[in-house]
């Protein structure tokens, strides 16, 4: 899976979460919670949707680094990457 | 019946606490003595941002650390009594500059950050009543609540201010003032605004506190029932004899101790005990502007000392989800103990706090009409997991019966399923709904405050929650009203007829679920639902938006029209679907 195809799928889940957000308008770097009203329950639900996307179990340590759009893609693309060398 | 009961030792005390034996403290309690713990103003007067911050800062405590605010990456501001009276007496001079008078309100929209304390308090020192607003509401709660309050100032940050408020300005012709707080690189301003921080600047440190008298409006905080607008609560000043009397006997707060109540200022629970009443005890507050993460927080609790933490059930069951094994990594030797707000707390999750934290949650109860907390677990009492605990001293609660004339029968009986109803007459009681004196004299029987929470009480006098009465949906332990989220989704061209209901959610306690049936010509598709959550969010924001929306053909009504909340509950739930003979045939 490139990193336009992950990009699209996690955008997907966030979508589903929260279909208030414009994904023209979302800045990809910034937080999300810094630009829409996206809570504490959105966002489990947003890690919930993509650990089960992605099938992976993304621990509590690792929230900092899926905080914004292009976070979330850095570390899906480095998990997935991960997971298939291992392999 | 408990599974398990937490029994308390002495030796377990790492401070005697402040109410070390319930029934002694219950007989040689009374509400004269407790006023008497308090400064009080010259001839009877009493304010609360005196007994807050003044009283503290004319004394040996004025250098005190009275608050520890942390910004997003957790760097730490602090302010002494000595500097918030400062600050404060600036606020309120802000205020009188600009000819906000005594009684009128001023709001405040934010996010945890220090100009938020200052304004609640500042406010309260010029004798104003001060209302906050969750910043995470959308434009449609934010408008309910600004124009049914007659909000004369806002003071609000930029960025929320051009989010949701700028296109409400119009509609709203109370508002004279509103004061922005700078967050972001834009050089100006919106037109009509102030800036908060040049204000404060040009004022003067000195302020003579409003004497106000114990039964003048102080607090507006809105709530939901099950059927019209918002209501807005009125409180009055004297509600600070109960909000320090409960700090120190239902959260055991020393003047030594670091609190850390999570909850928002938006909420009761995040002005009375998130604001107030730790200051009234001269102790340190802890504020974070970050939201819920589980490792932060811990880092909080260990970094900080915090002693004493008031929290909340849902906040405890996603620190659940994350383990106690993370929790056991930080040495938190200066916790003493927990306390948890909202909803019920499960067992599990009191019983969690030992394997955690090596302490258990004590869970209490109140709501924004008791203005403070009613029923709890003691420091120094047993916990029975599951209880809400045993009223306040100088609270008297039963369970009640309504009979149809509007009396109500008490249950003596334990373990009897009734109304949880309170004997009137504490301070912190409120005083009334904002222009809605029907509403207000509903909720009482003669004497009995009737509080819309069904509850038992067992044999030992311990009170167990059982459910709403009503059909408000509590989420993440605030109320929301379904109504205020029919008419959001009923703004929507498609949608005929909408219901909005609590649903169980493992973390949130219940979510809101809503049911719309379509006008003709329209179909149900994804596409729709999508557009209807999405329009929900943006007009009601996360907080009170529904996170299930269902398109049925009908929604079921009773012959008058009335939507069947309750059945739509009870078959979402697989429940009996109970007395269902007033419904129409035609669902």
């Amino acid at each position: 899976m490139n990193r336009e195809e992950i990009r699209a799928l996690a955008l997907k889940k966030l979508l589903q979460v929260a279909p208030d957000i414009n994904p023209g308008e979302l800045d990809p770097k910034t937080p999300i919670r810094d630009q829409y009203d996206f809570d504490s329950m959105d966002f489990l639900n947003f890690t919930i949707a993509l650990g089960r996307e992605f099938q992976m179990d993304i621990p509590e340590k690792d929230y900092v680094a899926i905080q914004s759009l292009d976070g979330a893609v850095e570390y899906l693309a480095q998990h997935i990457e991960g997971s298939a060398e291992e392999n | 019946m408990p599974r398990q009961t937490i029994r308390k030792q002495s030796e377990d005390w790492e401070l005697i606490p402040n109410l070390l034996d319930y029934d002694a403290a219950r007989r040689n309690f009374s509400w004269e003595h407790e006023r008497e713990l308090l400064d009080g103003m010259p001839g009877g007067g009493l304010n609360i941002a005196h007994e807050a911050v003044d009283r503290h800062a004319a004394g040996d405590r004025c250098e005190h650390l009275a608050l520890r605010w942390l910004d997003r990456s957790g760097e730490a501001t602090d302010f002494s009594y000595g500097d918030l009276s400062r600050l404060t007496n600036r606020f309120a001079n802000v205020l009188r500059n600009l000819g906000v008078k005594k009684g009128e309100r001023v709001f405040a929209l934010s996010e945890r950050i220090p100009p938020l304390y200052i304004t609640a308090l500042g406010t309260l020192k010029n004798g104003s009543v001060f209302c906050p607003l969750f910043s995470a509401f959308g434009p449609e709660p934010l408008h309910s609540r600004l124009s049914i309050g007659e909000a004369k100032v806002l003071v609000t940050t930029e960025s929320l201010y051009r989010r949701k408020v700028a296109a409400l300005r119009d509609s709203l012709p109370h508002l004279q003032h509103v004061l922005l707080v700078r967050d972001s690189a834009q050089e100006k301003h919106p037109d009509d605004t102030l800036d908060f921080q040049q204000l404060l600047d040009a004022a003067a440190d000195e302020f003579p506190v409003c004497n106000t008298n114990p039964e003048d409006p102080a607090l507006l905080h809105f709530t939901s029932g099950t059927t019209g607008k918002p209501k807005g609560a009125i409180h009055v000043h004297e509600a600070v004899v109960a909000h320090h009397a409960s700090a120190r006997l239902a959260l055991d707060l020393h003047p030594q101790d670091v609190f850390w109540c999570t909850a928002d200022p938006g909420w009761v629970t995040g002005t009375s005990y998130g604001i107030i009443a730790p200051l009234t005890i001269g102790a340190t507050m802890i504020v974070d502007r970050q939201e819920f993460e589980p490792e932060r927080w811990y880092g909080i609790l260990r970094d900080h000392m915090v002693s004493v933490w008031y929290t909340a059930p849902t906040a405890v069951r996603m620190m659940m989800k994350h383990g106690a094994e993370l929790a056991r990594k930080f040495q938190l030797p200066a916790l003493r103990f927990m306390a948890s707000v909202g909803e019920p707390l499960n067992p599990e999750a009191v019983l969690w706090g030992e394997e955690a934290f090596e302490l258990p949650f004590h869970d209490n109860w109140w709501q924004t009409e008791t203005g403070g907390i009613m029923i709890a677990n003691f420091a120094s009492m047993d916990i029975r997991p599951g209880s809400m605990g045993k009223p306040l001293p100088g609270i008297e609660a039963t369970v009640v019966r309504r009979r149809e004339d509007g009396s109500v029968e008490l249950i003596e009986d334990a373990d009897r399923e009734g109304e949880l109803a309170l004997k009137r007459g504490w301070p912190s009681m409120f005083r009334g709904y904002l222009h809605e004196e029907e509403r207000y004299r509903a909720c009482f029987s003669g004497d009995w405050y009737l509080t819309g929470d069904l509850a038992r009480r067992d044999e030992d006098g311990y009170f167990w929650f059982v459910g709403r009465a009503d059909d408000v949906i509590k989420s993440s332990g605030h109320l929301i009203g379904p109504f205020e989220v029919e008419s959001a989704l009923m703004e929507h061209p498609a949608v005929a007829e909408a219901a909005a209901i609590g649903v169980p959610d493992p973390i949130a306690g219940e979510v809101v679920k809503a049911f719309v049936s379509l006008k003709p010509a329209h179909q149900p598709s994804e596409a729709l639902r999508t557009e209807l959550l999405a329009l929900a969010r943006r007009r009601l924001g996360p907080a009170v938006a529904p996170r299930q929306i269902e398109i049925h053909d009908n929604l079921p009504r009773t012959r008058s029209g009335k939507i069947m909340r309750r059945l739509l509950k009870a078959r979402e739930l697989g429940l009996p679907e109970g007395d269902t003979s007033t419904l129409e045939s035609r669902e």
